[in-house]
């Protein structure tokens, strides 16, 4: 049962560090926009965009 | 970009109209980067709205616009209005509350598993060390994330109503309290893991009904923003200067370039133009201005340069007169009770009522007032509307992104629920059952050699009639030196002989009418090219493709189907005829709309209304559910509850069958959750409920209730 003593506050302060960092990405609108978050991983900042993209239907 | 950096730049936000894809996103982000004086340009592709930092001294609201403008994307600053800007706020603060929750919920429950798996051989010093540790999490736990309940408990009471929080209220802070209390003395049993696994199932209805009610506003909010217009306003020395349309006051002169909308009411002062006055009347057809006619802002002026004297702006034009129209259209509209207001409004007095027979009744059985609150706090607990607070918040979620994916997308959490009862279908016409564009009704008759001069000739011309009759011409360049006589046509010389394109007076063709063409209800377009060459082209609109279809399946599915348009009575009827329909009327206005509307409402009818244009806007209010073509106009489409994308009415068929079968299955899971009531309850009542029996019966039913919701999904 002593290894209760070590064991319960590392869950706990395990979870509490998840809880915080959620909380922290919410305050700096990491979770604004989804959709976009997801593109911007998958388009590399390097290629050069084409610069004469426009919008189409 | 560092923080010091933004600190003395001003934030900017535009709503932005016209990105279809992530590329679109990079590609402005990269172009406002290359700026100086523009920092950390940031576009949401969720809202659409981009977020710039600027230093005003070198980069003004104008200049992004403009900037934006020459990459093909049309701009507006946006300001979120403060209710809006509450709004995202609770929700955010909702998200968090359901993390703490969850966190909590998670915690709390290892320990109590603990207890439950060791009741027997558990030493008293570890339970008791267990229920402390619960006690520290949940409370401070319960104080973040019970906040939006206590809140609008309180509220509900200081008003002197019962909502259902303040059951849900009730129990947790008793069952804290409660559970404290078993600790100090050593008790065999506490709820801490009820209390914050309440909260938990609690929060996640709570925030998917919130975010399934504001998702699709703050889209509206950007169309809003983007009808704000900017209009060119004559200084005193003649120069020209851009101002927003609600600064202008009467007596300002104004300058209005062709093909721009027209931002306010006024008298021509100078030129003469075609005008497309749709947007305000609903006719189809330009009207003919000039000098000392009067103009209204929401039109939109297609040929001519023209000088207005304003005679009222911003609040007080027409445009604003019809959103007044639309607003209160919006309270009068019968107030649709959801089907979730009306459970609570039955079951938190029926609980309360519960808890305290149950308190007294042990009372006075004898128990000690201990054990009595024990008993009445698990009646409380046990009822406590977990699956209710899901039932339908999850169903309206399922749903309505199953209609996203038809293409529909869902304005009001509860349409869902108005949809499903409606029982009468009103359409408008122009735009709604027909295309919203003229086709050339006579194609077929006409030479190919007279059809190419004439589109040629028509590719000169702003007339609404003439590009449609452009969109034929295989050789895109036009003829030279054509000339435009306003609210005539167009005609070009060559050889000595004149080719007219035009009215038919403009062309001399006055004796060339055949009976065809006097008989049937279309708008015409003459051609003469000077050698004999003549053409009446005759042209009409066009009924969708799946109009007729729609019609059926509607008379199918029950609905009782009429028509109301602004248009032509003879063009209505023609349309009403050939779909089918028995009750149309013709030349009505926007108000005449909302008096039918009410009419038939007054007959004790549910009425679903289809219509796009600004004219129908009101009706759409009124009416107990609306829908709108995503061709509408931005007004007409942030006042429907339901919005079809692309040009098919099909959809309107799965929004319907959705909306029935997710109102079944609301109904079905309140079934359910009274049918689990039932069951516990009296375990409740008669004690036999223990801390293990409470969490296994609410997380039984809340996973059931969300199982049985996820069948709204459309089966393709």
């Amino acid at each position: 049962m002593n290894v209760l003593i070590i064991l319960l506050p590392i869950a706990l302060f395990l979870g509490t560090l998840g809880l915080v960092g959620f909380i922290w990405s919410m305050k700096t609108g990491q979770f604004d926009d989804l959709e976009g978050a997801g593109w911007r991983a998958i388009m590399n900042d390097d290629d050069k965009m084409d610069p004469n993209h426009r919008p189409h239907s | 970009m560092n923080s010091s950096d933004k600190q003395d730049r001003t934030k900017l936000d535009f709503a932005v109209e016209g990105v279809t894809c992530p590329a679109c996103m990079v590609t402005i982000e990269n172009a406002l980067l290359e700026q100086d004086g523009i920092s950390s340009p940031r576009y949401n592709l969720s809202t659409h709205r981009l977020a710039v930092y600027t230093d005003p001294a070198l980069f003004s609201i104008k200049d992004i616009i403009a900037k934006l403008d020459s990459l093909g994307y049309k701009a507006r600053p946006f300001e979120l209005d403060s209710a809006r800007l509450e709004q995202e706020k609770q929700q955010k603060s909702l998200l968090i509350a359901l993390a703490v929750a969850g966190f909590a919920a998670m915690n709390v429950i290892l320990l109590s598993v603990s207890i439950w798996s060791g009741a027997e051989s558990m030493a008293t010093e570890t339970r008791t060390l267990f229920h402390w540790l619960s006690a520290i999490i949940a409370i401070p736990a319960v104080f973040v994330a019970g906040q939006p309940f206590f809140s609008s408990a309180f509220k509900a009471l200081r008003h002197g109503h019962v909502n259902m929080d303040v059951p849900i209220s009730l129990a947790i802070s008793l069952a804290l309290i409660m559970s404290v209390v078993q600790t100090a003395s050593g008790g065999e049993d506490a709820y801490f893991d009820s209390a914050v696994m309440l909260l938990f199932f609690l929060l996640i209805g709570r925030y998917l009904d919130f975010s399934s009610r504001t998702r699709t506003g703050k889209l509206g909010q950007n169309l809003l923003a983007l009808q704000k217009t900017v209009v060119s306003l004559y200084d005193k020395d003649g120069k020209l200067n851009e101002v927003p349309a609600n600064l202008i006051e009467p007596g300002d002169k104004i300058h209005i370039p062709a093909g721009s909308s027209i931002g306010v009411d006024g008298i021509i002062l100078e030129g003469t133009s075609q005008v497309d006055s749709s947007l305000i009347t609903g006719e189809s057809l330009p009207q003919s201005l000039a000098v000392g006619d009067q103009v209204y802002a929401g039109t939109l002026n297609l040929s001519g340069t023209l000088k207005v004297e304003a005679s009222s702006a911003g609040a007080s034009t027409l445009l604003s007169e019809i959103s007044d129209l639309l607003d209160k259209a919006s309270e009068k509209r019968g107030h649709y009770v959801r089907l979730a207001d009306r459970a609570a409004s039955l079951y938190a007095p029926a609980v309360h009522l519960l808890a305290f027979l149950t308190l007294f009744g042990w009372l006075l059985a004898g128990v000690g007032w201990q054990t009595a609150m024990l008993y009445g706090i698990a009646v409380l607990i046990i009822t406590c509307p977990c699956a209710l607070g899901l039932a339908v918040p999850v169903v309206q979620v399922v749903a309505t992104g199953s209609l996203f994916r038809n293409g529909i997308l869902v304005n009001q959490g509860d349409a869902l629920e108005r949809m499903a009862i409606a029982e009468h279908i009103v359409f408008d016409k122009t735009g709604t059952l027909t295309e919203p564009e003229s086709s050339i009704h006579n194609i077929a008759d006409i030479p190919g050699t007279v059809l190419e001069q004439a589109s040629r000739l028509a590719l000169s011309s702003n007339h609404v009639l003439a590009k449609v009759l452009a969109k034929h011409a295989k050789s895109k360049s036009p003829f030279p030196n054509v000339e435009e006589v306003s609210g005539q046509g167009v005609h070009y010389s060559r050889d000595g002989l004149t080719a007219r394109l035009g009215s038919r007076h403009f062309c001399g063709m006055e004796d060339e009418k055949t009976d065809a063409e006097t008989e049937e209800n279309y708008s015409e377009l003459c051609f003469n090219d000077g050698k004999g060459h003549k053409a009446t082209f005759l042209f009409s609109q066009k009924l969708k493709s799946d109009a007729t279809g729609l019609i059926n399946v509607m008379k199918e599915l029950g609905f009782t189907v009429s028509i109301l348009s602004g248009d032509l009575p003879k063009t209505v009827a023609q349309t009403a005829h050939f779909l089918g329909i028995t009750q149309y009327k013709g030349a009505i206005n926007p108000q005449q709309k909302v008096i039918e509307v009410e009419k038939l409402q007054q007959d004790g009818h549910s009425i679903i209304m289809v219509g796009d244009g600004l004219n129908d806007a009101a009706a759409l209010q009124s009416a107990n559910v609306s829908v709108a073509p995503s061709s509408a106009v931005d007004l007409t489409q942030s006042a429907a509850d339901f919005v079809i994308l692309g040009n098919k009415l099909q959809p309107l068929v799965t929004a319907v069958k959705v909306s029935r079968q997710a109102r079944k299955l609301m109904i079905q899971n309140f079934i359910f959750a009274i049918t689990y009531n039932i069951v516990a309850v009296p375990l409740a009542i008669f004690g036999f409920v223990t801390p293990l029996i409470a969490a296994l019966l609410m997380s039984a039913s809340s996973v059931i209730v969300t199982l049985n919701a996820l069948r709204a999904q459309t089966r393709n």
